[in-house]
């Protein structure tokens, strides 16, 4: 099912990151979904996260749906010139993929390839732009398409906390003008600046779900701040986890998990949640946050 | 030598949009050998925008247009006619537009499409780069570059990556994009970035068969 649609019934909606493995043992990223089977609408499956090798989205995604999974496909532009997208774009739809994340990606160099070529051939706007036009019936150079064409919901992603602002804003505007249908955001944990961000985008009339990130170790969270653009952890939550101790810190951080999400729900359309490796703990979360 | 290609004179045009004071500035270097900049560029492009009702503020030739020093210096004199209009259309190659944004806060437009690096590079002391995309962006983005500036050669605005300023891949090195958001920020030009650019046509990057003719792409090429 089309992720557009669940917005469209008025649900708050709950996606979940899954990261594919380093090799082909997928058994395992199955088992950690299964619990979670009723309380999540959408997985999103992730393509080389942070330029390291795994195994592909797609692969992952059609194993998903075969466990009845609804799966979002991640698609970005750092591997793949124009025709290898386009194709992969009308793979997706033939295997039955109904949601596609398209984004840039990040540079190879931060990777574990670092001498891979970086292709970039398309950017964001440009990747949701083709999907947009096969859609349409029509590829990148103008050629009709046989048949029916695909159909897909096209999510894109923003950063609500980038400085300065006003750039990522006039990109999501973009990315709506070529066809992105729900955004979903970096992690996020000072709900005022959230708050302002969601203002300044609320003209635009488009689902926004927030990015939620567990937070294992006040030494992760120091380290987001240093090296993730855009997201900031207060003090003050730095330090609910180091009064916590090592014995209660799972429990804290889940609990900080929660209450983020509380507050934010008024604000969004729905929450993403990027457990890495956390994904055991999901369920409780959500049940501490009531949904 | 850095060959270059008149851009069409529509695209200059329509570039130019409502502007009607104009600055016009020719490279007397690699530029006039391609015949898009020098003397002879300056007159022809000169009467095709008083044909689409342009007004020029000045002209001026200068050597290298690569050399900043020699830009700062020789536009010096020109300041009058240049405080008097409201870009400045530049022929020569994308470095040469990138220098003259540095020491002008003017809006530029290239006149020309950089297309191949042939073997020697101008003069090109600085810092500005050009990866002959054939296609230059350059007066979409306040005259700098984002092929070269932005570690992913984005077109449609950042990546979202950049932390303080810096890129994503290099904390070291300037996001080009912030950079060229300032820039635009500066210029009053903030409304560029939302236009949709469309996907680069990396076919424009070789040299056309005109230009792989002329005997100075063969003396720069072959010898
Ligand atoms: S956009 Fe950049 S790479 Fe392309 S011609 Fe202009 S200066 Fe050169
Ligand atoms: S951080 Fe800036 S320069 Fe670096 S890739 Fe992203 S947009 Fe380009």
């Amino acid at each position: 099912m089309k992720l557009t649609e669940r917005f469209k019934e008025g649900k708050f909606v709950i996606t979940c990151e899954v990261g594919p493995p380093k090799g082909i043992e997928v058994e395992k990223i199955i088992d950690e979904l299964e619990p979670l089977r009723s309380k999540i609408d959408a997985f999103n499956v992730t393509d080389l996260q942070s330029s390291v090798l795994r195994l592909g989205s797609l692969a992952t995604c059609r194993l998903l749906k075969e466990k009845d999974f609804e799966p979002i496909c991640q698609l970005t532009c750092r591997d793949r010139n124009r025709l290898s997208l386009q194709s992969d774009i009308l793979s997706a739809a033939v295997l039955g993929i109904e949601n596609l994340l398209c984004l840039t990606g990040d540079h190879p160099q931060l990777g574990d390839h670092p001498e891979a070529m970086p292709v970039f051939d398309l950017d964001s706007v440009q990747l949701l732009s083709a999907a947009k036009g096969l859609m349409n019936g029509k590829d990148m150079a103008g050629n009709d398409l046989e048949g029916q064409p695909p159909q897909f919901a096209l999510g894109a992603t923003v950063n609500p906390g980038a400085e300065p602002l006003e750039p990522q804003i006039i990109k999501m505007e973009k990315k709506i003008d070529a066809g992105a249908e729900f955004f979903q955001t970096q992690a996020v944990y000072e709900v005022d600046k959230f708050a302002n961000f969601c203002e300044k985008v609320e003209h635009l009339k488009v689902p926004v779900m927030a990015g939620i990130v567990f937070l294992k170790s006040p030494g992760m969270a120091r380290f987001m701040n240093a090296n993730v653009a855009g997201v900031y952890v207060p003090d003050s939550i730095i330090d609910e986890l180091t009064s916590a101790g090592k014995e209660k810190r799972v429990e804290k951080s889940l609990e900080i998990s929660a209450r983020l999400i509380r507050e934010l729900k008024d604000l969004c359309q729905g929450i993403h949640i990027m457990a890495l490796g956390w994904e055991r703990h999901v369920a409780a979360v959500l049940e501490m946050a009531g949904l | 030598m850095l060959f270059t290609q008149n851009k069409p004179t529509e695209e200059v045009l329509e570039s130019l949009g409502a502007e009607s004071k104009i600055f016009l500035l020719a490279c007397n270097g690699c530029a006039e050998v391609c015949e898009t900049g020098g003397e002879k560029a300056l007159s022809t492009i000169k009467a095709e925008l008083e044909k689409a009702g342009k007004n020029l503020t000045g002209t001026a030739l200068v050597d290298f247009l690569c050399n900043k020093v020699l830009v700062a210096a020789r536009l010096a004199r020109e300041m009058d006619k240049i405080e008097q209009a409201e870009s400045i259309l530049v022929l020569s190659c994308g470095v040469g537009v990138q220098a003259v944004a540095k020491v002008v806060d003017k809006v530029v437009h290239p006149a020309a499409n950089t297309v191949s690096l042939g073997g020697l590079q101008g003069l090109w002391p600085a810092d500005e780069r050009c990866q002959a995309c054939g296609d230059c962006a350059l007066d979409y983005t306040g005259g700098i570059c984002p092929i070269t500036f932005c570690a992913k050669s984005l077109l449609n605005g950042p990546c979202g990556g950049a932390q303080d300023g810096k890129c994503e891949v290099d904390s070291e090195k300037d996001c080009g994009w912030q950079l060229i958001y300032e820039r635009l920020e500066k210029i009053g030009r903030l409304e560029n970035l939302k236009k949709f650019h469309k996907a680069r046509d990396h076919s424009k990057m070789l040299p056309s068969r005109d230009l792989r003719e002329t005997s100075f792409y063969d003396i720069e090429t072959k010898t």
